[in-house]
């Protein structure tokens, strides 16, 4: 069988570039490991409840009518209605370290205030950074120059605590490197966060996904489940073929894979590249979810999400223990502005955490860790949240581990390799990198990823593009 | 097809790719890019539109016809006067 585009993954990257092809009659194969999509967004079913993996919000709201936004090119590219995603807003986040809170909104101006108050002295230097940020253009697939943020947020900022309440939110939601941030990234996070905002769908993450399976399948994209890419086949740098799990063998033109850049080089025989230990993610975290008997709100509990540091120092790295409980963030789903309540009431709380520690534990005491640790991470809360322990009716949690286990990243490192390949490019010709190492990530930034590597190497691919990296 | 139904089909064309757009108050000799905030991705889309629902290849060079519509019925209809739409 002969395909135009085989896609390696059935997360959002994966699902948005089968969407893209199938829209102009490629013929497309997503071929997904797992039995469910969705990858690291994905969901699952424990005692009649369903549970997303990897929602707390969806960054990067704008409202309908905003079209040079990424969820407005998304949109566009993708052919829905802004209405379709039944988006609705956050009430308002907070940034909550020991000494001081900084409260935002979708609103950015809201968060330009609570800066001018809170740090008067650092008012006008925030707002040349805000400039700086504003005239950078951080979608550039072009733009390989590496800028630390740290030294651009040092020369605006003086206070470091205000830097790390920055950092705490744009890292934990989409840093991949321990410590400091590559500057574009950095504006991508702070841009979808603070000048975009937040939101979740109803419905959550089961229904964007099948919004976007159906889609794909009226278009007449193929996909196969339960059946992954076990080897890549090429030659002489050029693509052979692709054979999957239960033995069948696929030629496709192109292959675009959204595993990860180092485990999808892992599936190629001979790739001509050796394997470069930095490359491999490492920031990976657990996440407690709690079912409570009562609205989140009634315990005292109104902001939508919570990104916090029980010190005035905040470190984004991977622990020498299970989890690191001195930071996270806390997420209080129904704390957005949805037409109807939800069924239940929940919170969500992540925790950066080591895959190697939770890794290294047998069947029994993995079980048991999770107790423990669960209970460590909510006790470090209560300084500063209130106690909503006896009000748990369900709870479940996962680590690393899961995350390793159901998406097949490395490490279950959640924003994959700190180096990325912006342009998608692989030493083989006719491979394609999109989502999490590509460098577009989160919900919608994966789906921008898969929709610019499908507009790049397939649809509009010219040959100097093919040429892989020389 | 006659010019009327070129800039229909151009229309249509626009009003798929960008579905939040009201289109009813186009001005034809307008930049279409100013009018509607169309970047470099949704004028992709309009060429892989035109090939596939026409078979018209549009080369890159070309692309700068396509910048309003009265400006894409002028390049469009010579290549398009022959085809049939179905009824
Ligand atoms: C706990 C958690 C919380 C998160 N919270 C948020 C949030 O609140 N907001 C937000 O915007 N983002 C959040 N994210 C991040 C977001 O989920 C990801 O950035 C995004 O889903 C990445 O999509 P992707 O397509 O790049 O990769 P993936 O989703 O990982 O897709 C890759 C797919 O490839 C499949 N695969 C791997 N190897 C093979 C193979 N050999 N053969 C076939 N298939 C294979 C995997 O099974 C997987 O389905 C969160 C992630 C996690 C884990």
């Amino acid at each position: 069988m002969r395909y135009d585009a085989l896609i390696i993954g059935a997360g959002l990257s994966g699902l948005a570039a089968g969407i893209r092809l199938a829209m102009f009659d490629k013929k497309v194969l997503i071929v997904e490991k797992h039995v469910e999509i969705g990858g690291l967004n994905s969901f699952y079913t424990r005692k009649h409840r369903t549970f997303d993996v990897g929602l707390h919000a969806m960054t990067n709201y704008t409202p309908k009518g905003t079209r040079s936004s990424p969820l407005g090119k998304l949109l566009k590219q993708l052919r829905f209605r802004h209405e379709e995603f039944r988006l609705c807003q956050q009430v308002m986040s907070e940034i909550r370290f020991p000494e001081k809170a900084l409260r935002f909104t979708n609103d950015f101006g809201f968060l330009e205030q609570e800066v001018a108050e809170q740090f008067p002295r650092e008012a006008d230097g925030f707002q040349k950074l805000v400039a700086h940020i504003r005239a950078f253009d951080e979608l550039n697939l072009d733009d390989t120059e590496k800028i630390s943020s740290r030294k651009i947020l040092e020369h605006y900022l003086s206070d470091p605590l205000l830097i790390d309440m920055l950092y705490c939110p744009t890292m934990y939601y989409g840093n991949a490197r321990e410590g400091d941030m590559d500057f574009y990234q950095f504006v991508i996070m702070f841009k979808s966060i603070f000048m975009e905002g937040f939101a979740k769908p109803v419905g959550g993450m089961p229904y964007i996904l099948n919004l976007m399976l159906d889609k794909y399948q009226t278009l007449g994209g193929e996909i196969r489940m339960g059946c992954g890419v076990q080897s890549i086949a090429s030659k002489d740098g050029e693509l052979q073929a692709v054979h999957l799990a239960d033995g069948a063998t696929v030629q496709a033109d192109k292959v675009i894979s959204s595993a990860g850049y180092v485990e999808t080089m892992r599936l190629c025989d001979s790739c001509g590249e050796d394997e470069k230990p930095d490359r491999v993610g490492q920031i990976s975290f657990m996440e407690s979810l709690f079912v409570l008997d009562r609205e989140p709100k009634e315990l005292g509990f109104d902001k939508s999400i919570i990104f916090f540091s029980t010190r005035p120092q905040f470190h984004y790295r991977v622990p020498d223990t299970l989890i690191d409980v001195t930071s996270g963030v806390f997420c209080c789903p129904n704390n957005f502005e949805y037409p109807e309540p939800l069924a239940e009431g929940m919170l969500r709380l992540t925790n950066m955490a080591s895959f190697k520690m939770w890794d290294g534990l047998v069947r029994k005491d993995y079980r048991a860790a999770k107790k423990e640790q669960g209970r460590r991470a909510v006790e470090a809360l209560l300084a500063f949240f209130p106690d909503f322990r006896d009000h748990v009716i369900y709870e479940d949690a996962f680590t690393p581990k899961t995350i390793h286990k159901y998406t097949g990243h490395l490490n279950g490192a959640v924003y994959g390799s700190p180096e990325k390949a912006k342009d998608g490019l692989t030493p083989v010709k006719n491979l394609f990198i999109c989502g999490t190492d590509q460098g577009f990530l989160g919900i919608i930034g994966a789906t921008l990823s898969g929709i610019s590597m499908a507009n790049r190497h397939v649809l509009q691919a010219e040959p100097n593009l093919e040429n892989g990296r020389s | 097809m006659t010019r009327d139904q070129v800039r229909q089909a151009v229309l249509d064309i626009i009003i798929d790719i960008a579905p939040d757009e009201d289109f009813s108050a186009i001005k034809d000799e307008e930049n279409l890019r100013d009018q509607f905030d169309l970047d470099s991705m949704d004028f992709l889309d309009i060429v892989m539109e035109l090939r596939k629902r026409f078979n018209l290849e549009v080369p890159e060079k070309d692309y700068p016809e396509l910048i309003s519509m009265a400006s894409s019925v002028e390049y469009l209809f010579p290549r398009l006067k022959d085809w049939k739409l179905a009824s």
